[in-house]
């Protein structure tokens, strides 16, 4: 077969239908663009509203907004800079490299990419209009308790946030899960994990860290708005709640988000450091250590955003050598660059430029860091804008020079074209002076006393170095402007550029560039180099078009090839769900709760109907003589692992709520409760049998009988609480039966379709039916520990 | 560390610097960042002339070998570099921590200003205006009728959140009589930013009923 009969060939099957055929797109290269350009649009979006900022704060007693406004900016700017731009820029770029960098010719569930898309721009769409029409969030970006609470922030502005943040969270659980799949299986033949590129480990360590990370604040999340909506009290201190219990949910996610938005952009940097330093990574293995050891601490730290709230010194000391101590993997990772650079022959180049930028930025960023997390000192900085200044040069720092440098790096390699590097320079400088003269004073702005979220002041020496940061904050924009500019000069005009122009050798420059609908015309095969040099397209497996989409699956640890995974081909099914979810979503906006079942269960059919596509079990001829089984006959479907990281995922939001609960019993205020409901056998019972029925035979008819029992015990409990809305021990306890419930009827619904399915999809509905039934049985154990743990704690 | 153009500043403005301690506990934490901020600008000025060197001069430390690097820049240069520092800070945190005094004033906050009680002395009780003795230690009793506030007086000492359903306390001493000034540091709604109180140390106290 010649290459231009097999690339009219793979294309016609992998390709993405022209005109509005574009909205079924599920191939990753498209996808992940788009949430790069979208996030992009968000991202110039929050840049507008920090000019609105600077232009308030230029001089002392502004009248440029009311102080409404201004609360609404700002909270905005915030939530859109961190929820809308950063996590959705990385997704997709990640999404759009990595299996380019693995050698595969598309991550495991291309339709989860595009519901996730769809469900991020609706979500971050809604608060856009939100707040056009002046209804935005107000309470800052970490919505604290009661301020966000239906008492102190009336009307739907405290909602929209609570689930359009929820629903674009459902765009980075699934990407987590996605990539965590893709990562593990979707591999070229042979890359095994150790010679895996550092990328891919780095995403791998993320995935991980959303995974667990995102759950606590979709818990929190949900129990404020269901404190707003339906009056339970989580949060509520008069009624035995407490304002601690969202403080430590959301921090509980909110710093290893830092770290989720930090570890990409480091990744990106120890991929482009050794390619213009010409070495490979020194250290690659101590980098690896590194990231895994900072994925762990930075669930360790989160206490360190809430100093002082009157927690006992001797709890803070934990979190603060645990604070400081990230500073060793930071440091581990930095030499690692170093090194690469003095063993290699470092060369100048636009990228490096954006890397000298990080390097100032970020160090700078990360030595404030350092002193906040000192117990004392943050005591007297916290809430100001010392710590404004301070977050700013973590995250512009720690994201966003790398990621301009990545842009120059790598849009050669998404649209074919060399750079121009006309105004490269003049740009770079322009962001690189503009942010130190919008940051660098504010730090004493600061130490003199200046908190933060402060619509007005009248202190003259504030005024000073407030007009130079708004000064600086406009020089800043224009830096980013002239960056635009330049990108898009080279878009359009830029010189067809050559294959691997910065000659990295790494798996994604082996493809065309722009890259094809397929990536590569044979999943590439890696005898010796760990990077794949030298990949000529044809020589490979699965090189013959068979009709269907095809790519690799390994063995996760040795990279030898195991399955040959087919995925699905553009559909509009990913966009109707979408739709169908952003319609939950509205109507629990509107508060027309009654259309919501409805629509949850044409959710519920439309992702029914997704899996029709799944191949019947066979076994395929992969080339090379290589016989494989494709997915539903290997035992090892990506879709069994995707399961269990959905029960890990699901896990920490259930550990969460338990933790919430048992939190509240111990530490909040009006506790223990006026009464407890009885036990009653007619609620255990039911459960207890479906528990055990669902552990030991998950599969068939006894697993939709298990879970029928599990959600009548379980709605039976939930319909004997009383006075959830008196008291957050009921309502915990509401909550806790609700989250079995609903478990026990997802299980239900999995169980009765696995039915008549094939065994391995069987498999996977076992693992959720085992996972309902304990989730099921320590729902019934909750009360009485519950009610121990609160008798203990008087 | 945003100082190396104006440590000129320090010490000789404002009603609410960090950096014009009035009080034991504003003056150890001025010392502390002093200490941090020239430790922070020596690292960043090596760190920055060391990426420039190896970038700009291909050949700068090509003898040096990669487990010096990664073991030395790695972990021999943070971990005592941090041990020490969060240990020191942590010692004097803890002392200050342990700190009680016999005198105590009610601050309670509401939205948008500070109630203040003095239980126990011929005080009566001010609005937005606290009054404390000087050159002795008080205990201050944070509260909260609605939102979070935060009870902040900068040239005395750090801050404590005012959380309803919770009581936290903080002990202040202003060295000199005087007035110092006070705000509310945690965004609390629309009046959050005149949430202002001045704090005044008086010379002369009135005798407490114990
Ligand atoms: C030129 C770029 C930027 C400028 C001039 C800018 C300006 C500001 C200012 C002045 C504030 C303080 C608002 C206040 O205290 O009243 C602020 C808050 C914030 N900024 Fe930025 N910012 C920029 C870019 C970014 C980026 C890239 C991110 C994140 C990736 C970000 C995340 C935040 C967050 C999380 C807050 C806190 C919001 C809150 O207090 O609720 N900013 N920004
Ligand atoms: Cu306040």
């Amino acid at each position: 077969m010649t290459p231009i009969r097999r690339h009219k060939e793979l294309d016609r099957i992998w390709k993405t239908p022209r005109g509005w055929g574009r909205l079924s797109a599920v191939n990753h290269t498209v996808v992940g663009r788009r949430f790069m350009v979208t996030s992009l649009v968000f991202f110039a979006i929050g840049g507008l509203l920090a000019m609105l900022i600077r232009t308030q704060l230029a001089t002392r007693d502004s009248a440029f907004m009311e102080p409404g406004t201004y609360a609404q900016v700002f909270t905005m700017h915030g939530t859109i800079m961190m929820f809308l731009f950063a996590i959705p820029f990385f997704e997709g770029l990640a999404m759009y490299l990595l299996p380019k960098m693995l050698g595969a010719r598309d991550l495991a569930f291309p339709r989860m990419s595009a519901y996730g898309y769809w469900c991020y721009l609706f979500g971050g769409s809604i608060l856009i209009v939100a707040l056009l029409m002046g209804a935005a969030p107000d309470g800052g970006w970490f919505m604290y308790t009661p301020l966000s609470s239906s008492t102190y922030t009336p009307g739907i502005s405290a909602d929209v946030w609570l689930l359009g943040i929820s629903f674009v969270e459902i765009s980075a659980m699934s990407a987590a899960v996605e990539f965590l799949v893709s990562i593990l299986l979707l591999r070229a033949g042979g890359m095994s994990l150790d010679r895996m590129p550092i990328f891919a480990w780095y995403m791998l360590v993320v995935a991980g860290m959303m995974l667990v990370g995102f759950p606590p604040l979709i818990l929190g999340s949900v129990l404020l708005e269901t404190e707003r909506a339906l009056g339970l009290p989580f949060f509520d201190p008069t009624r035995g709640g407490d304002p601690l219990l969202w403080q430590h949910l959301f921090w509980l996610f909110g710093h290893p988000e830092v770290y989720i938005i930090f570890l990409p952009a480091a990744g990106v940097l120890s991929t482009i450091i050794p390619v213009f330093s010409s070495h490979r990574l020194v250290g690659f293995r101590a980098v690896v250590a590194a990231i895994v050891t900072m994925g762990f601490l930075s669930f360790g730290l989160w206490v360190h955003h809430m100093y002082t709230t009157g927690i006992p010194h001797l709890s803070l000391s934990f979190f603060s050598i645990a604070s400081a101590l990230v500073a060793v993997p930071t440091a581990v990772q930095i030499f690692a660059w170093f090194a690469t650079m003095a063993a290699g022959r470092p060369r100048f180049s636009i990228p490096m430029l954006h890397v000298g930028g990080f390097m100032f930025v970020f160090v700078f960023g990360g030595l404030s860091g350092v002193m906040l997390a000192m117990v004392p000192f943050n005591s007297q900085v916290h809430d100001t804008q010392f710590v404004v200044a301070h977050l700013h040069y973590v995250l512009v720092g720690g994201f966003i020079f790398p990621m301009m440098a990545a842009a120059y790096y790598w849009l050669p390699h998404m649209c074919g074209r060399q750079p121009v590097q006309h105004l490269s320079h003049a740009a770079f400088w322009t962001v690189f002076g503009g942010f130190n003269l919008t940051f660098l004073g504010m730090h004493l702005t600061g130490l003199l006393g200046m908190t933060r979220r402060l619509y007005s002041y009248d202190d003259p020496a504030w005024e000073v170095l407030n007009f130079i940061s708004s000064m600086g904050g406009f020089v800043t924009t224009i830096g980013f402007a002239l960056l635009a500019l330049d990108l898009i000069l080279l878009v359009m005009f830029g010189k067809r550029a050559r294959r691997d122009p910065w000659g990295a050798g790494t798996l994604e420059w082996a493809t065309p560039m722009p890259p094809p609908s397929y990536a590569f015309a044979a999943i590439p095969v890696l005898e010796d180099a760990p990077d794949g040099r030298r990949i000529a397209a044809g020589q490979g497996l699965l090189a013959v078009p068979r009709g269907q989409l095809e790519t690799l699956g390994v063995d996760p640890l040795t990279g030898a090839p195991q399955q040959i995974v087919v995925l699905p081909a553009s559909t509009f099914l990913p966009l109707w769900t979408a739709v169908a979810t952003g319609g939950i979503y509205l109507s629990l906006l509107a508060k027309t709760y009654l259309l919501v079942p409805p629509l949850a269960l044409v959710v519920v059919v439309l992702f029914l109907r997704w899996t029709r596509s799944t191949p019947p079990a066979q076994v395929l001829d992969a080339g090379r003589g290589i016989r494989l089984p494709n997915q539903s006959a290997s035992g090892a479907a990506p879709s069994l692992w995707a399961m269990r990281f959905v029960i890990a995922g699901d896990a920490t939001a259930f550990a969460s709520l338990l933790f919430g609960a048992g939190f509240l019993a111990i530490s909040a205020p009006g506790w223990p409760p006026p009464g407890w409901p009885e036990d009653s056998v007619r609620t255990i019972l039911p459960v207890a049998v479906g528990a055990a029925i669902a552990l030991l035979r998950p599969h068939g008819i006894a697993a939709v009988i298990a879970q029928g029992l599990i959600l009548a015990g379980s709605a039976a409990a939930l319909w004997r609480i009383e006075g959830a809305t008196d008291h957050a021990a009921p309502a915990s306890l509401a909550a806790v039966a609700a989250y079995a419930a609903l478990h026990a009827a997802i299980g239900l619904v999995i169980a009765a379709w696995a039915v008549k399915r094939p065994r391995a999809e069987q498999d996977i509905s076992a693992q959720w039916q085992r996972y309902a039934a304990i989730v099921g049985a320590m729902s019934m154990a909750f009360p009485i520990v519950l009610r121990l743990l609160s008798s203990a704690a008087a | 560390m945003g100082l190396l153009g104006f440590p000129f500043l320090a010490g000789c403005d404002g009603q609410l610097s960090v950096l014009d301690p009035a009080g034991p506990a504003a003056q150890g934490i001025a010392t502390l960042w002093w200490w941090m901020f020239w430790g922070a600008a020596v690292i960043l000025a090596a760190m920055v002339t060391l990426f420039l060197w190896l970038w700009l001069r291909p050949d700068a430390g090509r003898s040096v070998p990669a487990r010096w690097w990664l073991v030395g820049g790695g972990l021999a240069f943070p971990l005592p570099v941090v041990i020490a520092l969060t240990a020191a800070a942590l010692w004097w945190g803890d002392a200050a921590a342990r700190r009680s005094a016999p005198l105590r004033i009610e601050a309670e906050a509401r939205m948008w200003e500070w109630r203040f009680r003095y239980p126990g002395t011929a005080m009566a009780d001010s609005i937005g205006q606290l009054h404390l003795p000087a050159g002795r230690d008080v205990e201050i009793v944070v509260t909260s009728r609605d939102v979070i506030h935060s009870f902040w007086i900068p040239r005395l000492g750090g801050k404590i959140d005012a959380i309803p359903g919770h009581v936290n306390r903080i002990v202040l001493r202003a060295d000199e009589p005087g007035v110092y000034g006070g705000v509310c540091s945690e965004y609390c709604g629309l009046g959050h930013a005149g949430m202002t109180f001045s704090a005044t140390a008086h010379a002369d106290w009135p005798q407490e009923t114990p």
